[in-house]
């Protein structure tokens, strides 16, 4: 690829790739993110490429060639988001989506749907009965806004010319030449652009806050530590469209005078770090990243950082720390992140999602951005729905759209037909939402009033079947283990609450148990040194708010109405059923199973340690839980 | 039994970041891979090479999950344990593999150093849950059955390459 001089240079570059794309016969999209290539996505990629080739196909795999009509695009693409239908594969201009496509299918999908225009019915998605053609017209799509995923799933992730021919990189030449960095920093903030991350605090002014500092050496520092459990939207983004994202942090780069970015990636990501260095390689390769960039005079260049697995990193001075080679503790705040930083230096720190959304703004204006979403919080978000729902994915709406549109139009309910208990959004930092929020507002603001926090974006849906004791014994369980153990408050608190957690869910709590939790919980809230720790005991203080009952019942009645805690279910044998062959009193480890041979068994409940090795072992199912 | 350290790998590792102490938790992680673990010795050596305390190397090695002192399994199965595969009932799965493989909660990696079993907190593949890895490759939509079949068929394939 030759190097970009000046902006004529881009121009002609982007007008040729684009061409290229318009003369593109057929697009082949294959869905190459971490859940599709889990389900062999990487095989059918290959398995086409090469039953195209054998067959005289003229297919392209990237843009870099001279433009000419009649060739087939074969492209690896981002995450649709639908995982649980992968592997996906999209035939545009076709439109159609074919979900769970497999090896045997690829002859027949080259056959019909690449030579011919024929849709292969089998491979599209069904819902009752209804076959769906278009991609845009499945239920768990239409009701979405795909802005800042719009290219996950639509274009070849690791071909900066595709996302060139897409305006890609318009808004950062347009910035680096028209704009200067305090008209930048106000575009963003009167756009509203608030932290993807979990705070949501406004981008922009904190870009202003570090512009403006006197020290000249500033970092922008791009938080992909995506460590909430249940949530991969930043992942997504990494993986399926690279470019944008580093766009964004060109921009904040210019924007605050900043030399030098850093991205901070989980290590259990390791394709969205090799798609990443892919993107950054290109990027300089072309001469967008580097010295003096189409001889604007800027220079910047960007660093990925993989993580070593400690949730902790994702707040801003541990991740600071980790990237210093340090152990990733946060530290007392002030001095900011904005005044002192990586390195010690002013440091713009915004995550993934939320670069993302620059240059949408830049291109489009703020007046747009501002259309979408509510007063306070404009733009969309993308949510990670999964748990017991039917379509689980990734999803990108409006701020401001409702629990019940997310849940039952674009999740399409609850799975098995059962019943919805809670939602937990926001992860170990969150809370719980119930039914009566169904019609709640996902924004900023209106989730912070009930007690829940939009988090990063995880939304994990629970049906009845689930204890959220169990669910809170479980976050709490997660914190203990990523406490890094600085502060008191929060080692040695949510050790505590653990202990009494583990106490309810096994049967031994108390009365008293429950208000020791509170208690706990609100000092922990009020002393704790980061964010993590301050907001440790949410799932704690939202599960006592929403549930208590099921508290009561496990701590007087001694059961768990939901019937997941192992330790206060009552195993029987059913007399009906059991033959009197005795395999289960020689499995019990405790002793608790005696009877005559060929004569019904009983199990002495005082005896019984609840283990189940009798549950599994009874060969006539007569052994059951209740 | 290796009871000799090979130290030109770690050497290699160092120079190619320039010495430079910021650079130590890319470092370890490069020389994890390549050693599979972080030897001791080596760490030491790494403390010695970017001028560092070794208990500041310890101090990093030891806070970060990543990281191991002890050597590893042949294979590393890693099962997910995030909300959504928490969820779908990944416990179950973990604890029929452990007793498989003669493990628990405090012992990790079977005597024959086969495998290793450990939990990771979320890789990010909820739509699929329960997941679990092996050797890096994610297996979507696990169950306990399912996961004792693929435990067979990696043991039948490296019968068949002895």
């Amino acid at each position: 690829m030759n190097k970009l001089l000046t902006t004529q240079d881009y121009e002609k570059t982007c007008a040729i790739a684009k061409d290229h794309l318009e003369k593109q016969q057929k697009r082949v999209l294959i869905c190459c993110g971490t859940g599709c290539v889990a389900g062999g996505s990487l095989q059918i990629y290959d398995r086409i490429k090469e039953k195209c080739k054998e067959q005289g196909i003229d297919v392209c795999v990237s843009l870099e060639h001279e433009p000419h009509d009649h060739n087939i695009g074969l492209k690896k693409s981002g995450c649709h988001g639908f995982c649980e239908m992968g592997p996906l594969l999209k035939i545009e201009p076709l439109g159609v989506l074919y979900i769970k496509v497999k090896l045997e299918d690829c002859d027949e999908i080259i056959e019909k749907s690449i030579l011919g225009d024929e849709i292969i019915d089998r491979l599209l998605y069904k819902l009752e009965d209804k076959a769906y053609h278009r991609q845009e017209e499945i239920p768990f799509y239409k009701k979405q806004t795909r802005l800042v995923l719009a290219n996950c799933g639509n274009s070849d992730a690791e071909d900066v010319l595709e996302y060139m021919a897409k305006d890609g990189y318009e808004a950062f030449i347009k910035s680096i030449f028209t704009k200067t960095g305090e008209e930048l920093c106000k575009e963003v903030t009167d756009a509203g652009l608030r932290g993807r991350g979990g705070g949501g605090y406004p981008a922009g002014k904190k870009w202003e806050q570090v512009r403006k500092q006197k020290e000249t050496v500033r970092y922008i520092v791009c938080n992909g530590d995506e460590g909430d459990p249940g949530a991969f939207m930043d992942r997504s983004i990494m993986e399926g469209d690279p470019h944008k994202m580093l766009e964004g942090m060109m921009i904040a780069g210019y924007a605050v005078g900043a030399q030098k970015g850093y991205i901070y990636v989980r290590a259990e990501y390791p394709l969205a770090v090799s798609r990443l260095q892919t993107a950054i390689n290109k990027a300089r390769e072309i001469g967008l990243l580097g010295e003096n960039i189409l001889g604007s005079g800027f220079s910047f260049d960007i660093h990925i950082n993989r993580g070593a697995g400690a949730f902790v990193c994702g707040e801003g001075s541990a991740l600071t720390a980790s990237i210093e080679g340090n152990r990733g503790m946060p530290r007392v705040k002030p001095p900011r992140t904005v005044e002192k930083g990586l390195f010690g230096k002013p440091t713009v720190l915004n995550n993934v999602e939320t670069f993302a959304n620059v240059p949408l703004i830049i291109l489009n204006g703020v007046d747009w951005y501002r259309s979408l979403g509510v007063e306070t919080s404009p733009g969309t978000k993308a949510f990670a729905l999964t748990g017991n729902v039917n379509n689980t994915g990734l999803i990108e709406v409006p701020m401001g759209t409702t629990l019940r549109e997310v849940i039952f139009d674009i999740g399409g309910g609850v799975k098995g037909g059962k019943k919805l208990k809670a939602v937990q959004i926001g992860g170990p930092s969150g809370g719980c939402l119930t039914e009566e929020h169904l019609d709640l507002p996902l924004d900023f603001d209106s989730l912070k009033k009930v007690g829940a926090m939009i988090g990063s974006g995880g939304l994990v849906v629970m049906d009845e079947n689930t204890c959220m004791v169990e669910v809170s014994r479980f976050f709490m369980n997660f914190t203990q283990n990523e406490s890094c153990g600085k502060c008191v408050p929060c080692r040695e608190g949510t050790k505590r609450m653990l202990e009494v957690l583990e106490r309810i869910v096994k049967g031994n709590g108390t009365l008293d148990d429950l208000e020791l939790l509170q208690e706990l919980a609100e000092t922990i809230s009020k002393t704790a040194l980061c964010g993590l720790g301050k907001t440790a005991a949410n799932p704690v203080s939202s599960t006592l708010k929403y549930f208590k009952d099921e508290y009561l019942a496990h701590v007087v009645d001694k059961k768990c109405p939901a019937g997941d805690c192992q330790a206060l279910k009552t195993i029987y044998i059913d007399a009906a059923l059991c033959k009197g062959c005795s395999k289960c009193q020689r499995l019990c480890p405790a002793g608790a199973i005696s009877g005559e041979i060929k004569k019904p068994f009983t199990i002495h409940s005082e005896k019984c340690l609840k283990c189940g090795a009798c549950l599994s072992a009874c060969p006539f199912k007569a052994i059951k839980e209740a | 039994m290796e009871n000799k350290i090979d130290y030109e790998k770690a050497d290699e590792i160092l120079s190619s970041y320039g010495k430079n102490s910021c650079y130590l938790i890319a470092i370890m992680q490069d020389i994890q891979s390549e050693y599979k673990y972080l030897p001791v010795e080596i760490l030491e050596h790494v403390a010695h090479e970017l001028d560092v305390s070794v208990a500041k190397v310890y101090s990093v090695a030891t806070f970060y999950e990543n990281f191991s002192l002890e050597p590893k399994g042949k294979h590393v199965i890693r099962i997910c344990d995030g909300t959504a595969c928490h969820v779908r009932k990944s416990i179950p799965i973990l604890e029929k593999l452990r007793s498989e493989l003669g493990l628990s909660d405090k012992k990790h990696t079977t005597d024959n150093m086969e495998f290793t079993l450990e939990t990771v907190s979320c890789l990010g593949a909820c739509g699929l849950a329960p997941v679990l890895t092996l050797d890096e490759v994610v297996h979507p939509a696990m169950t306990p059955e399912k996961a004792v079949t693929l435990l067979n068929d990696v043991r039948k394939e490296d019968a068949a390459h002895e």
